[in-house]
């Protein structure tokens, strides 16, 4: 297997194993911030005594640092965890396999993308080894405040230029493929929803990547060439940045779940043995939830100084994208209903996403309404509602989307034993960690506060940050089950047929692992992908490339 | 075979169901035009000018006690619309939060393999699609008529009476620059008072805030935002804009101002201290403030 290999195949595993690793990076960064916020001023055991004193002080973390950990984590996690996870990993590997292709359009192209990751993320990891630190800004990078920082800004600009380019390519490569690519008979009604899901995810990512590119430039241009984009002395406007980062950054949370919902509804099918309820339905869905997702930019800046009127505006198109996402859940419980459930791994991943990402949208309603997003903007509530939608939502889709493609990718089953605790710690910790999170946003807990003990106000909160911190220690250990399941089955674990789940996509009808040109004879499709329990048939799967006399 | 009507819009024929569906859709669409409807939690929270006069002068020192992981007292007149807005949302949100989960575990229950092994063949209902997209677009709807009257009263700033309170907020990194008017009334002259984080207002009087945003030595203009939780009100303050918030107390009490927008190392302790005095109180204050300066 050559390390720049530009098989798909070899590709999305390097994206899985790459994009994993960053997913413990986050955790680990996620819980050092827990560390000084249930303990603040307390010395980070063990690992405290290992940072520089540009970092730590006696053990004890500087606001510094622990601005570059908030600014870090969301950074690692949605730009090198969770948007490779789903389009690089999962999208690249399935893609070509669930259209019946061979290859990507462009497979070079396709191993540029991933192999221009690794270096970017090292280009921003690289300032914490800088003087003044990593970047400080949070992720949002609010100007002027990121005009003025040190040079660990410059950093993670950079990278997030180069994972940009990354992004923008892999669309292109995406949209190619399922325009082109797909087998004789595949037409787009009768494609997989995660193939729809990643072609939608496509275009919002070639619509919106850029324009995030160019804010980055106007403020890379501001810091080095001493230009006044955004700072009110040379006539720019702070206001200018958050517009142009929100209106990528925004459709940006839409590229980290449409997938994710993709993943999702296959998996509901093949384990209730039933059709995906409303097909079509949910394709018109995810389509309005894209073109929706680029007009409602602006509610993140309810309280940002811009016009009120626009505040009126965009409330509206913000309660609006609330229905698409609704239609999709309410087709879910359709999918499920008068089903045949089996409540294996993938699952009940499955099913946590349902369950989990549901909660996420509707804190979104509170915060839509203009008048109440007063109180929580920028408070916990927000925290809560991020991480029920990124984590109840997209990584519950990719632990459900591991252990249901796992089998065909390795060619190994997975224990199902060490896949139940997984879930069953990761479940409880993930709600016990970020559920509290409501209430301390509701008590009036702001974000990105180095010590929320300075505020009298917020003092009576503080047993409640504990429980969050300890509830988030369990949720990090919860997943070394899982790492142990993922490298271990490589191994140990049992030898996997080509369609263990009995499930109609193409990517079942080659072998586990598939051989390295998918199919020898590029199969023709039949039907669409959900023909499960067909009244009349011996089995209660139907393949899409099974011909029937 | 005569060609199936086209029932896009006819969700039913029955004709009782079908009127009374219509009468709850007028009655969501009229709803938000009755203020009183939807303000009856923030008439409980404007108290009578008595509350405020009989006030102990006492109690304006002594920090606001806190308990409970809820929503602190509101001790605006405006506070009482948002929260009734956002009780409002819990409720619904509630409902569909329990709506959907309760039939998600009963349809696992029910429909599991051992106790359902033959699964039903059906790709949807278009009728299900109707009734599940019209349905919220109705509520929303309804949120967002409520939601833009309470935007526009708390976002509308009066004129200034003779009774309303101005003052100047500078915010730098990191402390809030306090500016009065005076005796005088006008901002910039010699009888200003001025002060690092210490914000004086009387109870039961419309104050009007000024927010910028300004550079000292070494420390750059940035963004930051004033954040009075027990008003449920916040504005950001950006550099380069002058950004006026108002708002009245109905209780006296001491609170602190928080910055809610990340503004550098010294965020996290970036707070002010808010004094609401009785009006009596608050003219005192302004005395002593002038003869001390």
């Amino acid at each position: 297997m050559k390390i720049f290999s530009t098989d798909h195949k070899v590709i999305g595993k390097q994206y899985l194993v790459f994009s994993l690793c960053m997913f413990l990076l986050g955790g680990l960064l996620a819980m050092l911030m827990r560390w000084q916020l249930a303990y603040p001023g307390k010395p980070v055991p063990f690992l405290g005594g290992l940072f520089p004193d540009n970092m730590f002080v006696g053990g004890v973390m500087l606001p510094e640092f622990y601005s570059s950990l908030f600014t870090m984590h969301a950074t690692v996690m949605i730009f090198f965890a969770i948007i490779p996870l789903l389009v690089g990993a999962f999208g690249n590997y399935l893609v070509p396999l669930q259209i019946g292709a061979n290859e990507m359009a462009f497979p070079k192209l396709n191993a540029w993308s991933f192999w221009l990751l690794p270096p970017a993320v090292l280009t921003a990891l690289s300032g914490f080894f800088l003087e003044g630190g990593a970047a400080q800004t949070g992720w949002t990078a609010y100007a002027p405040l990121s005009v003025f920082e040190p040079v660990g800004q410059n950093c993670w600009i950079l990278s997030l230029l180069i994972a940009g380019t990354s992004s923008i390519l892999g669309a292109v490569n995406f949209l190619t493929t399922i325009l082109n690519n797909r087998a004789p008979g595949m037409g787009f009604f009768r494609m997989p929803l995660f193939v729809w899901s990643l072609f939608i995810t496509a275009l919002i990512t070639l619509a919106g990547t850029p324009v995030l590119s160019a804010a980055l430039l106007l403020l890379l241009s501001d810091r080095l060439l001493h230009t006044s984009f955004f700072i009110p002395a040379g006539g720019g406007h702070p206001l200018l940045w958050q517009h142009l980062f929100w209106f990528y950054s925004h459709p940006a949370v839409y590229i980290m779940i449409l997938p994710g919902m993709g993943m999702i509804s296959e998996i509901l099918a093949v384990h209730s043995r039933k059709p995906v309820f409303g097909y079509k339905s949910m394709v018109y869905a995810m389509l309005s939830i894209a073109v929706l997702g680029f007009l409602v930019w602006g509610h993140h800046m309810f309280q940002s100084g811009m016009n009120p009127l626009l505040g009126t505006t965009f409330m509206v198109s913000t309660l609006i994208i609330a229905v698409p996402s609704g239609i999709k859940t309410f087709n879910w419980l359709g999918t499920l209903w008068k089903g045949s459930i089996r409540l294996n791994a993938p699952m009940l991943n499955a099913l946590a996403f349902l369950s989990m990402f549901v909660i996420g949208g509707l804190s979104g309603v509170f915060m839509s309404s203009t008048p109440v997003d007063m109180y929580i903007h920028d408070t916990y509530f927000i925290v809560a509602h991020i991480h029920y939608v990124l984590f109840g939502g997209s990584m519950f889709a990719v632990f459900a989307g591991v252990y249901h493609w796992y089998p065909k990718i390795t060619g190994r089953q997975m224990s199902a034993k060490l896949a139940l605790i997984h879930f069953a710690v990761t479940f409880f910790a993930f709600n016990a960690t970020f559920f509290p999170m409501h209430l301390l946003g509701l008590g009036g807990m702001m974000r990105r506060l180095y010590d929320p003990t300075q505020y009298a106000h917020l003092r009576h909160l503080q047993p409640l940050n504990v429980a969050v911190t300890h509830s988030a220690f369990l949720l990090g250990l919860g997943q070394i089950p899982f790492i142990i399941n993922f490298f271990g089955s490589m191994v140990w674990g049992r030898k996997a047929e080509s369609n263990p789940w009995k499930a109609n996509t193409l990517e079942w009808s080659v072998s586990s692992p598939p051989p390295e040109k998918n199919f020898e004879k590029i199969p023709e499709v039949f039907r669409g992908a959900y023909e499960y329990s067909v009244p009349g048939q011996t089995k209660d799967w139907l393949p899409q490339n099974e011909k029937q006399l | 075979m005569k060609p199936e009507p086209n029932r896009f819009l006819l969700i039913s024929r029955d004709k009782v169901f079908l009127s009374r569906a219509y009468l709850a859709a007028l009655i969501f669409f009229i709803l938000p035009f009755f203020p009183h409807v939807s303000e009856v939690k923030a008439e409980n929270n404007v108290p009578a000018a008595e509350q405020i006069i009989s006030a102990d002068e006492q109690a304006v020192n002594l920090p606001v006690k806190r308990s409970g992981f809820w929503l602190p007292e509101n001790i605006s007149t405006v506070g009482g619309k948002i929260d009734s807005l956002f009780y409002f949302i819990l409720i619904l949100t509630g409902i569909i939060f329990l709506g959907v989960q309760g039939t998600l575990f009963y349809f696992i229950f029910k429909y599991r393999a051992g106790a359902h092994p033959k699964s039903h063949y059906t790709h949807g209902s278009k009728r299900a699609e109707i009734i599940w997209t019209l349905i919220p677009v109705l509520i929303l709807t309804f949120l967002a008529f409520w939601g833009q009257r309470v935007w526009k009263e708390v976002k509308h700033v009066a004129a200034d009476t003779a009774d309303t309170v101005k003052i100047r907020v500078q915010a730098e990194q990191y402390a809030w620059n306090m500016q009065y008017p005076g005796a005088d009334g006008l901002f910039d002259t010699e009888d200003d008072i001025r002060n690092i984080n210490q914000m004086h207002i009387p109870a039961g009087k419309p104050v009007r805030v000024t927010l910028t945003s300004i550079a000292k030595e070494g420390a750059p203009a940035v963004i930051h935002s004033f954040f009075l939780p027990d008003f449920r009100i916040k504005q950001d303050v950006v550099p380069g804009m002058a950004i006026d918030l108002s708002f009245e107390a109905v209780r006296t009490g001491r609170y602190e101002i928080a910055c809610a927008e990340f503004c550098g190392l010294g965020h996290y302790r970036m707070k002010g201290f808010l004094t609401i005095h009785t009006p009596e109180g608050y003219e005192n204050w302004l005395k002593a403030e002038a003869l001390s300066s």
